[in-house]
């Protein structure tokens, strides 16, 4: 692995949890960036703030709890976790409603924080 | 410049994985590098031996194996999609006992580990379907 350039990625989440598995392959993405220690960020737009709302029941999907799986994020060395303010909004969502502790962007900020990384990986 | 490429989507579906391929071709063709191709999620069927496609279709996997023949581009399905999608190698088919290779050998079934190896190698790193 090429250690002498340090790259930021930023892993965007779009995806709702439970419509398709792309949001799963994001969340498994997420985990192998942080278990090979990689330096990233996690942004949460559109459906995919869907993923971080607290008490969803999977069960009766037979699918793995996406919002029990994220919230074990923070034991990996992610520096923070963002979510798009308008998104929240439009599904009248709250800070309070979500399974972990987001940094949230304005439109402004969204756009900077996209153009100042290295890469940007949308699942 | 050397480029990562990330395939989200089926050669059924979308256009995600044709544009992939054309890109790569393109690429290659101006003097750039394509360090390896991950297939993730539905992108994984890209690699699909068995697949039939109508004949007057183009044909999906030969400009995959083009690539990884001639230009040496890396070709890697991540192996949890892969499975789920019955997607073997001849060593995943023997270990689960499966009557046999579903992944053309243009292809290695490898982990996520391999995608971010190749963000942090490559300039940059694109994504396809999704």
């Amino acid at each position: 692995m090429n250690t002498a350039e340090r790259k930021r990625s930023l892993v965007v989440m779009r995806h709702s949890p439970y419509g398709s598995s792309l949001a799963r392959a994001g969340i498994d993405l997420a985990l192998a960036m942080g278990a090979f220690e990689q330096d990233f960020d996690l942004l949460f737009m559109g459906s995919g703030v869907l993923q971080l709302l607290k008490d969803q029941d999977s069960r009766q999907l037979g699918s793995k709890n996406a919002g029990k799986t994220l919230s074990s994020l923070p034991l990996y060395e992610l520096s923070a976790v963002y979510a798009d303010a308008a998104s929240l909004q439009a599904f009248g969502i709250g800070e309070e409603d979500l399974v972990l502790p987001v940094k949230l962007l304005d439109e402004t900020q969204l756009a900077a924080f996209l153009n100042d990384c290295d890469h940007v990986i949308s699942c | 410049m050397n480029y990562a490429l990330l395939v989200l989507s089926a050669p059924v579906s979308g256009h995600g994985a044709r544009t992939a391929v054309r890109f790569a071709q393109r690429a290659i063709a101006r003097g750039h590098r394509i360090e390896r191709v991950f297939f993730l999620d539905e992108g994984v069927s890209t690699g699909s031996q068995v697949a039939v496609f109508p004949q007057d279709e183009e044909d999906r996997l030969a400009p995959w194996i083009e690539l990884a023949r001639q230009h040496d581009v890396e070709l890697v399905l991540c192996i949890s999609s892969a499975l789920k999608r019955g997607m073997l190698d001849a060593a995943e088919a023997d270990r689960f006992d499966r009557p046999g290779p579903t992944a053309h050998p243009a292809f290695v079934i490898s982990g996520l580990g391999q995608l971010v190896d190749a963000a942090a190698s490559a300039d940059r790193l694109l994504t396809f379907g999704g």
